[in-house]
């Protein structure tokens, strides 16, 4: 299955890239994966966790702590914790 | 009641806002508003705040709690107006506005909202300092 993954904030400057795809396999999670190409010292947090206070998740739009279920076609973004107002 | 939210690069005008929440009714009792400022730090002069937002996801949450708190205060009309971008200090960068029967919900509605706004909304804050350095806000420290 194929899932468009985003990045935001310093995670999008870090991965040098706004987004891309990831293919799964069907059932599988994405949860523990590594982006291509990052490097774990520059991603503090990574994988994302429900524990994890670096790097946060949604799932089509929508808060989604892993291990949240995904399915194929979703978007997948990853973000730092948000500081908005 | 439908709430009024937006996301947008430029200016804000209070008046505007205010005359659009209010237009045609008069059973409103009070607005309560809030109005964040890109503030300066005399320690550490800033050049500007740069905002970034997650368009889709943004704008949908914006709507959602606007919603929710439509209903637990019971308000007549809510604007909730954020902008992304760059921004100089002493501009303008969030506007909430919770008009309301009576004083005390307005009130209420507002601190909930730009409390919402300030921790839980997906935005991301980035800071460019006089001195050259720019660094992501980091969440814990806030600004």
């Amino acid at each position: 299955m194929a899932l468009r993954i985003r990045y935001f904030a310093w995670l999008r400057e870090r991965m040098g890239r706004a987004e891309e795809t990831w293919r799964c396999r069907r059932g599988s999670a994405p949860w523990g994966r590594w982006p291509r190409g990052c490097a774990r010292a520059t991603m503090p947090g990574w994988p994302p966790s429900p524990t994890c206070a670096t790097v946060r998740a949604a799932v089509n739009q929508t808060f989604a702590p892993p291990p949240a279920p995904v399915q194929d076609g979703d978007e997948v973004a990853f973000f730092p914790p948000v500081t908005g107002g | 009641m439908t709430p009024t939210v937006r996301v947008q690069a430029g200016p804000f005008d209070l008046a505007a806002e205010l005359a659009a929440l209010t237009a045609g009714r008069t059973d409103v009792g009070g607005i309560g508003s809030f109005i964040g400022v890109v503030r300066d730090d005399p320690a550490r002069p800033l050049r500007s705040l740069t905002l970034e937002h997650y368009p889709g996801m943004t704008e949908a949450a914006m709507a959602a709690i606007a919603a929710q708190a439509g209903t637990r205060w019971s308000l007549l009309g809510c604007t909730l107006v954020h902008r992304v971008g760059r921004l100089l200090p002493g501009e303008g960068i969030v506007l909430v506005l919770a008009a309301a029967a009576a004083p005390g919900a307005a009130l209420e509605a507002t601190a909930f909202l730009i409390d919402w706004l300030k921790t839980r909304a997906p935005f991301w804050k980035s800071e460019q300092f006089a001195d050259g350095e720019a660094r992501w806000v980091d969440a814990a420290r806030g600004r």
